[in-house]
């Protein structure tokens, strides 16, 4: 499995630097606290926006405070609440899914018309309402992302588990007297974890930019606390002053987002050998 | 234009339309209203009495049952009465009025630039698959994939509009007012919103097109003399017609989402900014007519798309 796993990243360039980067970005967020030049949230008022230079090698922000630490810190905060949002994501998409796709009858009619209506909405539109509603606040926020995610997964959980539930093992299963949760667990549950960690990969980067999105517009997470979407919307305060701000959060969005889509895409082409292109 | 069958199926969509409305409205309901938190105290301000609370719940109709009163206010927004504002008291029908043009004319251009430029991007790469050409524009669509449209914005402000002064920086002007200054206003926001349509268009335009041009019967097109040329442009494009439109009714539904930070960037007063205050200030009534509005334009355009595919393929029935 894992040799197998080597030989494709040996082959897949682009999967290997994506994975690669995501790796080192995991070990910055962890190391943070050690390798960061200045605490993330001390305030300086004597070096206010101060352009790169020795001691803040990317500037100071508008309250004095270092943009390379609050990068290197936010970098953890980010990352945890993308994984937060698409844990909410799987938690309720996958049983649903799954209840969906193995019950079938009035129960996936229901089911499955909710999940259409949902997709139908625009997404970040329904994660304001939620979070409106839940209260604002970077954890509320992630949770109604996850929320308005969930559908992706159970779509293709449910398109899995149709397929699967035909199969002759679970008939063989059955027979021997299996369970419902045992035949949902052991047979039907491993068969949709392919296509659930290509779309989980594909959801990592909408989550991502949905929480920069939703922290931009004051409504994930509060301050001082950095995220890469709070420092963006902290340099669009200063922007006629300084607008070189907005160019280091902004390009960590960017890459971390692009090093999830393509990972998720070749990760697509390796486990679905029907795309070929 | 209008033959029988296309009336069916315009009587089949509308009557398919209305319980995705009922449910799309329902759900919306349900969630706000289930979450935690009493509006009613938040309304009641601080240090209220339990009978100032109890008669704000009865003035609002909150002490009602849930289904009375999500069927009340159905029946209030089907005539058109989106309820009031809890910040302002304005009537959320007339806010929405005054702010969806904004949007619409953002979301609509922003369309305009991506096909313009997806198009072309796309039948250069599909010219030669797996070419230089190819690559450069697959990375392109990438990068217009991955870049948080709301940053792009802000770079485009800060070039455009405070560098070189060509544009205006925030603000809209309202088409009917002055429709040259309208667009003008709309053009950087456009701009920023049409990265990731952009890329979606070359994109699907692409891997269509080759699987078309690799097709036997271009081949027997080929043997036949006819010019490359002649062959994309008639007989290519007419096959990826139908799946262009498929992708245009995704990107409008992903665009109207995405607009809403765009906007913000460019303080326009659109149906962003009316979602993120109504977040903020937990306006209930005017978050869901928001919502509501939304989801009608996206059943409407879902409903275009559908006729627009019976006359794009006549099997389609």
């Amino acid at each position: 499995m894992l040799s197998r796993f080597l030989r494709w990243l040996a082959r897949d360039l682009q999967a290997a630097l994506s994975l690669g980067f995501l790796l080192l970005l995991v070990v910055v967020a962890l190391a943070a606290p050690w390798i960061a030049p200045h605490s993330p949230i001390e305030q300086n008022f004597d070096m206010i926006l101060a352009p790169a230079g020795p001691g803040h090698p990317l500037g100071t922000d508008d309250l004095g405070r270092d943009i390379l630490s609050r990068l290197l810190h936010g970098a953890g905060i980010t990352l945890y609440a993308s994984f937060l949002a698409v844990g909410v994501a799987v938690l309720i998409g996958v049983p649903v899914g799954l209840l969906a796709g193995y019950a079938g009858g009035w129960v996936d009619d229901v089911i499955s018309r909710i999940i259409d209506t949902l997709l139908s909405f625009p997404a970040i539109v329904l994660a304001i309402a939620v979070t409106g509603a839940l209260g604002i606040g970077m954890t509320n926020a992630m949770i109604s992302v996850g929320i308005v995610f969930s559908p992706q997964l159970a779509r293709i959980v449910r398109a899995r588990t149709l397929v699967v539930r035909q199969e002759l093992y679970v008939d063989a299963a059955r027979c021997f007297g299996a369970g419902t949760g045992r035949i949902l667990w052991r047979h039907v549950l491993p068969n949709t974890v392919q296509p659930v960690i290509v779309q989980v990969t594909l959801l990592l980067a909408a989550a991502l930019l949905a929480e920069a999105s939703l922290s931009f517009l004051g409504l994930g997470i509060q301050p001082p606390d950095p995220s890469w979407g709070a420092m963006l919307a902290r340099a669009y305060q200063s922007m006629e002053i300084a607008p070189e701000q907005m160019y280091p959060p902004g390009l960590a969005i960017l890459l971390t987002a692009l090093a999830f889509n393509t990972l998720g895409e070749s990760l697509r082409a390796a486990l679905d050998p029907t795309m070929k292109t | 234009m209008l033959t029988a069958s296309r009336l069916r199926v315009i009587r089949r969509r509308l009557l398919h339309a209305v319980p995705v409305v009922v449910l799309a409205t329902f759900i919306v309901f349900g969630i706000l209203k289930l979450m935690p938190g009493d509006i009613a105290i938040t309304l009641a301000g601080e240090n209220a009495t339990e009978e100032r609370i109890a008669e704000i719940r009865q003035i609002y109709g909150l002490d009602r049952p849930f289904l009375v009163q999500y069927g009340s206010w159905l029946w209030n927004a089907v005539q058109g009465d989106l309820s009031r504002s809890l910040a302002s008291g304005e009537e959320v029908a007339v806010q929405i009025a005054r702010s969806f043009p904004n949007t619409l004319l953002i979301v609509v251009m922003a369309m305009g630039f991506a096909l313009l430029f997806g198009i072309p991007l796309g039948i250069l790469a599909a010219s030669r698959p797996h070419g230089i050409v190819d690559r450069v524009v697959t990375s392109i669509g990438s990068l217009g994939i991955a870049v948080p449209n709301f940053w792009l914005a802000m770079i485009l402000v800060a070039w455009f509009s405070l560098e070189f002064g060509w544009f205006p920086a925030t603000g809209a002007v309202p088409l009917a007012q002055d429709p040259a200054q309208a667009i003008w206003h709309a053009f950087l926001p456009a701009l920023a919103l049409a990265s990731g349509g952009l890329s979606e268009v070359s994109r699907q335009l692409r891997s269509s097109l080759v699987e078309v041009m690799s097709s036997p019967q271009v081949r027997t097109l080929h043997a036949k003399g006819l010019t490359p040329a002649s062959i994309l442009w008639k007989h290519g494009l007419k096959n990826v017609s139908v799946n262009l439109l498929t992708v245009c009714s995704l990107l409008f539904n992903r665009m109207l989402a995405a607009t809403v930070v765009v906007e913000a960037v460019f303080a326009i007063p659109g149906m962003g900014s009316l979602i993120v205050n109504a977040a903020l200030f937990r306006d209930l009534p005017v978050a869901q007519g928001v919502v509501f509005v939304m989801v009608l334009v996206v059943i409407t355009v879902n409903l275009v798309t559908d006729l627009l595919y019976t006359v794009l393929d006549p099997r389609i029935r």
